[in-house]
């Protein structure tokens, strides 16, 4: 039972890291809170049900159920790349060197537009979708793992390694470190920097959609405000592990999914959401800098 | 400084259209998304007169010198004030403008520990629901006149401030900003689900009026009160801010470590800061039980947070005058709006983003650096 509750903390982990990974770059290089990062997971959730409602009308799905799956995840994923382009080109960049609050209430801006974009056009009602091809689970040693419970752990892992390796060993990936540590320097050097601040974007962005889209799958119903409290957590979980440390994003989601299902398994349910916030603020005030981030000495 | 912007050509800015409205498709529909396009582009081909639109908005205040606005918002004011007797008689437009001037007192106080102290605090809603709650159950429990039953509310509540800024402000910059986030969150959670005290989500009703010498259970009545309230707290807040305190956090604000060198101790204003703007968190929450007479947690969510935050910077961020201005503004444009009640927060959003790429530094610093760049030339 014990184990059961361990992988259902991981599964929910995977997804917070993976949304938190968008949230650790965004402020690694440019140093503020994307609130409207949520809100991509939102539409990613929205978007895989869209597409895959639309492969069913046309037929694709009875016939090859696998491949309109496989269809609907790389349209969502480019589709909230794009998103995630556009939100940082239309609200962010004509803000770069404005006071470092004004991208914040941008973000806001552009969060709650959205959100009430979304409900506008797809109602205010929960969505609720069923994969019957994803249904069942494998037993091993007794723990039941349901086939999208393996799916998400799988995908997760193998898209958390893919960008450790991305970021650590190409050329592109040394560009982004580059910037994160001094843009300036990073441009004279001979690094685009817009480009590499629209890559970080989208690369969240698609992250986001990627767990948008399992977590439909996996409860069954979306509604246009889980980006929100979805977001909340898993900044959270960034700044649990240390904001700008993509290593520190994937262990703080970790964290933090075991924590909220083993809390709201034995303690009570009814303050799921109380425990991430607590030991946010116990390692915060034990670790002022997260697990893994690095101290900024003042300058002066 | 604007170079990236003038570095772009034309082509990725009709791309970004076209993707604008390839990226609505699946929500809305082919037919929708072609008259998005359309719409878009017409726009795009008349930016330029847009961009002219924007900036002579901001020109048309640079006849006004700042203290002469001042002086405007305190006749504006004041007119209203003298008005709303006049005026025939409206429990609408009162209720809204009693509603923007206890969002006064809030902006204002968010103001003195975001604009003045530079620190972000993204959890005070909670304190505002420290406030609402406190006099709620005081006033339903036990019998202690309103006065007293409000004074002890707001100790409660900057004592709740106090008890949070001690461990909270050991940290710095964000850290700060996702602590006090998380409080806010976790006071949220309890209120939901403390069913014995609180009564969970459907909140506590029957709070009684306030009650100085006479009953203030007329809406109008009730506006009086918030008024007088709200005058005497701005009063304050501007006393304050002039005052060694104020030059005291002002100069934590640009820079702590000469804050430091020149013997200011840093940690005890800043919580004095955190206190004081808890204080007015709790002023708030006793006027806004007392004239709701009912709270419930869906008032003080996150995004009431936000809200009040959003005042603080679309009207100039640390600014006090500013912080009345968006509070006027961010009550009254849903109010406004209110017509059109689906569209009503999509088009909040997009104002909030439209400002504060227009007017980065907020109405009234927008103005003050016109008539800067006017007064050099």
């Amino acid at each position: 039972m014990f184990i059961q509750q361990i992988i259902n903390g991981l599964t929910l982990g995977s997804v917070y890291s993976l949304i938190a990974l968008g949230y650790t770059m965004v402020y690694g290089i440019l140093e503020f809170i994307n609130f409207a990062h949520g809100e991509i997971y939102m539409i990613g959730a929205y978007l895989g049900i869209i597409f895959l409602t639309f492969f069913t009308a046309v037929g694709l799905t009875t016939s090859n159920i696998y491949l309109s799956l496989f269809l609907t995840m790389i349209l969502t994923i480019a589709f909230c790349c794009a998103y995630g382009y556009l939100i940082e080109r239309v609200g962010y960049r004509p803000l770069r060197y404005a006071p470092r609050l004004s991208p914040l209430i941008s973000a806001i801006g552009i969060s709650i537009f959205l959100q009430n974009f979304v409900m506008f056009t797809q109602g205010a009602t929960d969505k609720v979708i069923r994969v019957e091809a994803l249904d069942g689970f494998v037993s091993v040693w007794g723990i039941n793992l349901s086939y999208l419970q393996v799916a998400i752990l799988t995908v997760s892992f193998v898209v958390m390694i893919g960008l450790n390796l991305f970021v650590n060993k190409t050329k592109i990936g040394t560009a982004m470190r580059a910037t994160a540590q001094d843009k300036i320097m990073a441009s004279l050097v001979g690094i685009d920097i817009n480009m590499i601040i629209s890559l970080v974007f989208v690369v969240g962005a698609g992250l986001a959609s990627v767990a948008g889209v399992m977590v439909a799958g996996y409860y069954g119903l979306v509604n246009y405000h889980i980006g929100y409290i979805a977001g909340l957590k898993a900044f959270t979980a960034a700044v649990l592990g240390g904001i700008g440390s993509i290593q520190g994003a994937m262990i703080g989601g970790l964290i933090l999914g075991i924590v909220e299902t083993l809390g709201s398994a034995y303690v009570s349910s009814d303050y799921k959401d109380v425990y991430a916030f607590l030991i946010l603020i116990v390692v915060l005030l034990i670790k002022p800098t997260g697990l893994l981030g690095q101290r900024i000495e003042d300058k002066i | 400084m604007n170079n990236y912007i003038q570095s772009n050509t034309h082509l990725i800015r009709l791309f970004n259209v076209l993707l604008i409205s390839i990226l609505v498709l699946p929500f809305i529909g082919l037919q929708h998304s072609a008259t998005l396009l359309v719409v878009l582009l017409v726009v795009f081909f008349l930016k330029d007169y847009l961009k002219v639109f924007f900036s002579s908005l901001a020109l048309s205040f640079s006849g006004y010198s700042f203290s002469r606005y001042k002086k405007a918002i305190l006749v504006v004011s004041s007119v209203i004030i003298l008005i709303i007797p006049i005026m025939p008689y409206s429990q609408y437009a009162t209720d809204v403008i009693t509603l923007c001037l206890i969002y006064v007192i809030l902006a204002c106080g968010l103001n003195v520990i975001v604009g003045m102290t530079g620190l972000l605090h993204l959890g005070y809603a909670a304190f505002y629901a420290i406030g609402a709650y406190s006099y709620a159950l005081l006033s339903i429990n036990t019998g202690i006149p309103f006065l007293a039953t409000a004074v002890l509310s707001i100790v409660i509540t900057s004592f709740i401030g106090l008890m949070t800024a001690f461990p909270a402000l050991r940290l710095k910059g964000d850290y700060l900003a996702i602590v006090t986030l998380g409080f806010g969150e976790i006071l949220r959670v309890i209120l939901n689900n403390w069913q014995s005290l609180t009564n969970g989500p459907n909140g506590l009703s029957g709070i009684p009026a306030p009650h100085v010498f006479v009953d203030f259970t007329d809406a109008r009545m009730m506006f009086y009160l918030t008024a007088v309230v709200c005058f005497v707290s701005v009063f304050i807040i501007l006393r304050v801010e002039r005052s060694k305190i104020g030059r005291a956090w002002r100069c934590i604000k640009e820079d702590e470590t000469v804050a430091l060198a020149m013997g200011i101790d840093v940690v005890r204003y800043k919580l004095i800061s955190f206190v004081f703007g808890s204080f007015w968190a709790g002023l708030a929450g006793v006027l806004y039980a007392s004239k709701m007479g009912f709270v419930s947690p869906d008032s003080f969510t996150f995004l009431e947070s936000i809200l009040i935050l959003c005042m603080v910077i679309v009207g100039g961020l640390g600014n006090t005058y500013g912080a009345i201005i968006g509070a006027f503004i961010l009550i009254c444009i849903p109010e406004i709006l209110r017509d059109i009640q689906t569209f009503r927060m999509l088009i909040v959003g997009l104002v909030l983003v439209l400002l504060v790429i227009f007017l980065p530094k907020g109405i009234v610093g927008s103005i003050k650096d016109v008539n800067h760049t006017n007064s050099k030339s």
